[in-house]
Formats: C-alpha cells, structure tokens, sequence
C-alpha cells in the first residue's frame, strides 16, 4: 500500500460521496443509515451502495475488503472521502480563479495561496485514505460561477465557511487520533480562509458568533451539489 | 485609521494594504519535504504534524479544559481590560470589542463544561500584559489567537468526550479567525502554517502565555 495513489482511471467505488450529493435517493438512503447507528453504518452504506452499482465488480470487493479489513474502521475512510471531495472542488475552484485573473497583487496571492494550500489538503487526503485502507474517491468536476472578482470573493466566502463547518461536523465522528489531528489542522486553516475572505468582502469574521457551527454531511452535500458539473 | 499599523484591508482591490507572505515555515518545510520524497502521501505526510498533538499526555477531559480555561481567561482579560485601557482606534478597536466578547464566552461555556463535570474550574490568574501601544497590542494578539489555535488542536485528539471534543472544535475554529483577522490586518500571512495549522504541546503553549501570567 506504500505506492503512489491510483490516478483517475479505473473505476472506483468511492465515487460514491459524489453520487451523494447528486442522488437524493442515495443520500436518503445513507442518512437514514448513518443516523440509525453511527459510524458502523458508513460501511454497511458503502456495501449496500457498490452492491446496487452496475458500475463494477471490482469496486464492490475493495469495499468489501475496506469495510472488514481495519479496526480505524470505514467509518474513517468514509468520512476522510468526503473531505477529500470537497477539497477537490475546493482546490478546483481556486484554479478556476486564479485562470480568470481576476485578482491582482496582495489580494491574487492571498488567493493563490489558498489555492495551493488546498491542493495539499487534497494530496495529504488523498493519501490518508490509501493509508487507511480505502480508495481516494475520483476527482469530481466542478462548474463555478466565475463572473468578476466581488462575487467571487463572495463565493469563496461561502464556501470557505461551509468547508470549515463540514470538517467541525465530522471530528467527533472521527475513529482514529492521527486522523482526528490531520483534520483539525486542515479544519483552521479552512477557518483562517474563511476569515480572510470575510474582510475582503466585508462580512463578518466570524458569522456563527462565538460558537463556530458545524454543518452535517447532508447539509454540506446539498450545499455543493449546485457545483458539480 | 490613525495608525501606521493599521492596514486597509476593508477594501477588495488595490486598496487592500501590504500583506507579506511570509517564507515557509518550519512545519510546512517538513511537509512540502514530505510530499516531494514522493510516496509519502497522507498519514505520513501528516506524521510531523500529528506527533506533537499525540504526544500530549491524558490528564483527563477536565485537566485540559481547565488549560484551555486559562488561556481565555488570558484573552478575555488582554482584549476586553488591555483592549480598552491601550487606546485603540479604527479597526484594531472594533476587533478588540468583538474579540473580546467572544473570548468571554468562551470562558463561561468552559467554566460551564467544567461544572457540568463535577469538577472545579480554575480560578482567574492575574495578568500583565507588556503592551504599550495599538501596533504592541496587535502584535501580542496574533501571537497569542495563533497559539489558542495551536492548543486546542495539539490537545483536542486527547480528549475522551466526543461532546467536549465538538464544543472546543467550535472554539478553535473562532480563534483561528481571529488571528487570520489579525494577522491580516497587521501584514503578515493569514496562515502562517500554510496548509495545515501545528498542534502544539502543553510546554509550547506555556512558553508563549506563562510570562503573561503573573500568578
């Protein structure tokens, strides 16, 4: 398991957090389950999902393997996919920016930042997974609005405090420490971003006030849905 | 916008102020060393970062909360008696007030949690604070949100209550903003740790907070 993460060719079962947020008969169907036991239930999802694929067989026995195989459970590689989705379209997202130049000097390498700072939260996801176990989901395709440098900052506002919201919501599900760990440090960092942006465009830094609040996998999922191409 | 350390950053184009990026440091040296061996993706690109939050030792839910307690008394106390008494001005003054409102609440839900425990919270240390003016304030504000970030990520993964470890994600999260806000506002990087914020330990933090704390 030491070699470098699968590229995006065959196919996999891990699509399945896109499926998610496309599938609203999917995402029913997993909260039902995710809400009814917890975090054993992320596997029981992942079989019964790669079960009713037509997609392939392949994909149903490495979940199958997944599901069984680690005491860090697919509770873990389940969650840490969906960050990973999100980071995806996290770090897709800046580079669409960055092409349209809409921003320049101080403001452009702020952004350029951000953007390469996700690229490694999807690196070092990415690899967690395979670490874990799992199968790093494939690389969703992104569709931004991307229509002049205010409603972009604004965009990135949103989505900078749904992805630091997003990671609150899953650290208490999270099984393993160094997990849990490699989470919060990605989980502030979505925060100073967020916070940053909030200047930018004159909102506030910290909208939920003291208590920053989580969002949950279907509110996250919903959330995003509108920018998966 | 009397002062000299205050940078427009309430403006979205070229009006925003001087912001150095700084130069990589230390732990996204490590991690960018990790990434380019090559192979050495995920939990062992994290390592370096994850070891300092793991080496922390138990004490127990209530030990660490009473830690993190101590750190917002510091906060709370440096924005809203420090805040008020320095003279600040423009931007750097209304952080202060909301900052300061903030840090406050975090200290009553803490004590809060702590009772809720059966245990005792602490009591509040005095303090001095060696800030003379707005650009000394703002400098020990970002040292001081960037090391409450550091704490509660270096100790959250030793925590057992999963509803403990969720009210101080909802914690960390508001400091990072902070000093993102304050950081910004005096030019210097935003995320000084680049893409993954480092834990620190109990020893790190204590060497950053304890000369403040006067007993």
């Amino acid at each position: 398991m030491s070699g470098p993460p699968n590229e995006e060719t065959a196919p996999q079962p891990t699509g399945i957090v896109e499926r998610l947020v496309r599938d609203d008969v999917d995402r029913k169907r997993f909260l039902k389950l995710a809400g009814s036991a917890g975090a054993a239930s992320f596997g029981a999802f992942v079989l019964a999902a790669c079960g009713s694929s037509s997609s392939s067989k392949t994909a149903a026995t490495t979940a199958a393997t997944t599901s069984t195989s680690a005491s860090t459970g697919t509770g873990d590689v389940a969650i840490v996919n969906y960050a990973l989705t999100l980071e995806y379209l996290e770090t897709e997202f800046y580079e669409k920016v960055i092409q349209a130049g809409l921003f320049k000097g101080k403001v452009g390498s702020l952004i350029k930042d951000f953007g390469a700072q996700e690229l490694t939260h999807v690196e070092a996801l990415k690899g967690t997974v395979t670490k874990l176990g799992g199968t790093p989901v494939t690389k969703p395709e992104g569709k931004f609005p991307i229509e002049n440098a205010n409603q972009v900052a604004e965009l990135a506002y949103t989505v900078e405090n749904l992805g630091a919201a997003a990671y609150l919501g899953q650290a208490a599900n999270i099984q393993n420490a160094e997990v849990l760990a490699a989470a919060l440090a990605i989980h502030s960092v979505e925060a100073r971003h967020a916070a940053t942006l909030g200047t930018l465009v004159k909102k506030s830094i910290t909208p939920d006030g003291a208590f920053a609040k989580p969002a949950d996998m279907s509110t996250v999922l919903a959330a995003v849905k509108p920018f998966l191409a | 916008m009397a002062q000299t350390t205050e940078q427009p950053v309430d403006s979205l184009d070229p009006g925003l102020g001087e912001i150095e990026i700084k130069g990589m440091t230390r732990s996204s040296f490590i991690l960018r060393g990790a990434l380019a061996a090559g192979g050495l993706y995920g939990l062992g690109a994290v390592t370096p970062f994850v070891s300092a939050a793991l080496t922390e030792t138990g004490g127990g839910d209530v030990e660490i909360l009473n830690f993190a307690l101590t750190l917002e008394y510091l906060e709370s106390d440096f924005y809203n008696v420090k805040g008020t008494s320095v003279g600040l001005s423009g931007t750097a003054k209304g952080y202060a007030k909301l900052f300061g409102e903030e840090e406050a609440d975090h200290v009553n839900a803490l004590s809060a949690v702590i009772k809720q425990m059966g245990a005792t919270p602490v009591a509040k240390p005095t303090f001095v604070f060696p800030v003379t003016s707005q650009s000394s304030f703002l400098s020990l504000a970002s040292v001081l949100e960037n090391t409450g970030v550091g704490a509660y990520n270096g100790a959250a993964p030793s925590l057992k209550s999963k509803e403990v470890l969720a009210a101080a994600g909802g914690i960390v999260q508001i400091e990072a903003r902070h000093a993102a806000a304050i950081d910004l506002l005096i030019g210097k990087s935003p995320t000084p740790n680049q893409g993954f914020d480092r834990p620190l330990t109990k020893a790190q933090v204590l060497a950053a907070a304890g000369p403040l704390i006067k007993k």
